[in-house]
């Protein structure tokens, strides 16, 4: 069982109906007992990094996911839900975020002919070969973005996948048995299906 | 790198897929999730979708067709017709789909834009224009699926809705509509270059050129088509083989 953790953050249905078509059961989840009793645990969402770090502490969750985290048992965070795991962001000055990883999060610069958000298909680069992208090609896959803020990591040891977009975008990590991305995998068609069964594979169900 | 995209626009009533040439002769072509699947096979970035009947509709049928399309299609897509208020962007929101598009209510009431980008964020408000052009230059907005002249300037209530919180323009030449004859590029190049948000274009693709003129020549972020990809006058695949060929970005599988 995957638990996805529910914070009221948009559109956490895409993640579950991904799991679904994949044959994967998921349960939309903010029970402590069944969120640290799941073999893997999503943290997806959509929404603003000072609301979203509330809405976690407000339901004792923040504290839920570092124990789970502590299981050493597979976590994956998406969009809203990878800069979580960092210290701060842009988007909320002051407002800490869960700090189990070490980065911060900044506004994407605006340049020439770049619109932001960055919104659409992006091509990713592999600096290093991480266990979401078993499989899957180098000969730059697609994902897809929606996303003002980016992900500056502090060890650039754990990036996995970066993308262009005026600036480099950190665009998933992983450490350990934490995994996230910046983009959306339950959007991002075949491509983005493939991580997803790669993270279900790593949880062991 | 970051691409440019293709759309195909599904027309739906009562939940199933129905394509009339200028609002007439509408025809069933079948399931949305069926049609939509096919088109993200096809290689479609993104689908839109345009309840032609939600304001008369009852609501849950109208949500049943979208959490069928969530259930299976896994690209973004976004649900436009019908929607009035911030309550309607939530309930398609929860079913699954990622964008809601406003036309007529928008400009009825633009608090909505502010209201539902400030709940939901930006990223998923569109709204959507119909620009015809006037005597004398310019394009003026019509709402109500083309019917009414607003008696507003297109390119002052894109920028308007981009400073209201719109993450995005769905642009729609009445002009080109249905003729085949290309999209509006004039139009096109006027809002593109007037707000900083991603726009659509949208009617009047006939040829593989148009595709490319709107994203190369008018600024446009993506173009949408209906009946030329319904009636498979041309594939998605075709049209971004093309753009590849003359170097625009676009994601090929």
């Amino acid at each position: 069982m995957i638990a996805i953790i529910d914070y009221d953050a948009g559109n956490i249905k895409s993640v579950e109906k991904a799991l679904h078509f994949l044959g994967q059961k998921s349960v939309i989840t903010r029970d402590t007992d069944v969120i640290l009793g799941a073999e893997g645990v999503i943290l997806p969402g959509v929404g603003a990094f000072g609301d979203a770090m509330g809405k976690l502490r407000a339901y004792g969750l923040d504290e839920v996911i570092r124990g789970y985290v502590d299981s050493g048992r597979p976590f994956l965070g998406i969009c809203l839900g990878l800069q979580l795991l960092f210290e701060s962001s842009e988007e909320s000055p002051g407002v800490e975020g869960l700090r189990i990883l070490k980065g911060r999060i900044v506004r994407i610069p605006a340049a020439q002919g770049l619109k932001v958000p960055h919104i659409g298909w992006n091509d990713l680069h592999f600096p290093v070969r991480g266990r979401l992208f078993d499989g899957i090609g180098s000969d730059a896959p697609y994902v897809y973005f929606v996303h003002s803020y980016y992900l500056q990591a502090e060890d650039e040891g754990i990036v996995t996948a970066t993308t262009e977009y005026g600036v480099q975008i950190h665009a998933s990590v992983e450490k350990g048995n934490v995994f996230a991305c910046q983009f959306h995998p339950e959007k991002s068609a075949d491509v983005g299906m493939k991580i997803l069964r790669n993270f279900v594979s790593l949880c062991g169900c | 790198m970051h691409t440019k995209r293709v759309i195909p626009c599904l027309d739906i009533k009562d939940g199933r897929v129905v394509k009339g040439i200028k609002f007439l002769n509408l025809r069933d072509a079948g399931n949305a999730a069926d049609v939509a699947a096919a088109y993200s096979e096809a290689g479609a970035d993104e689908v839109v979708f345009l309840d032609i009947t939600a304001s008369s509709d009852n609501r849950a049928t109208q949500l049943e067709w979208v959490r069928q399309v969530a259930d299976r299609l896994f690209i973004p897509f976004t649900v436009g017709g019908g929607i009035r208020t911030v309550e309607d962007f939530k309930v398609i929101l929860r079913e699954g789909a990622d964008k809601v598009s406003v036309n007529s209510a928008a400009i009825m009431n633009p608090r909505l834009v502010a209201d539902a980008a400030d709940k939901f964020g930006s990223q998923c408000v569109v709204v959507a224009i119909d620009a015809k052009s006037r005597k004398g230059g310019g394009w003026n907005v019509f709402k109500n699926g083309g019917r009414v002249d607003v008696g507003l300037d297109a390119v002052e209530w894109a920028r308007e809705a981009e400073r209201l919180g719109a993450g995005e323009i769905l642009l729609t030449s009445m002009d080109g509509d249905g003729t085949k004859d290309g999209y509006d590029l004039e139009l096109t190049k006027a809002v593109s270059d007037a707000v900083d948000i991603p726009v659509i274009a949208s009617g009047g693709a006939g040829r593989l050129e148009d595709f490319y003129e709107a994203l190369a020549l008018a600024g446009a972020d993506a173009v949408l088509a209906a009946s030329l990809f319904h009636y498979k006058e041309l594939e998605i695949w075709q049209v971004k083989e093309f753009l590849r060929e003359r170097g625009i970005s676009v994601r090929l599988e």
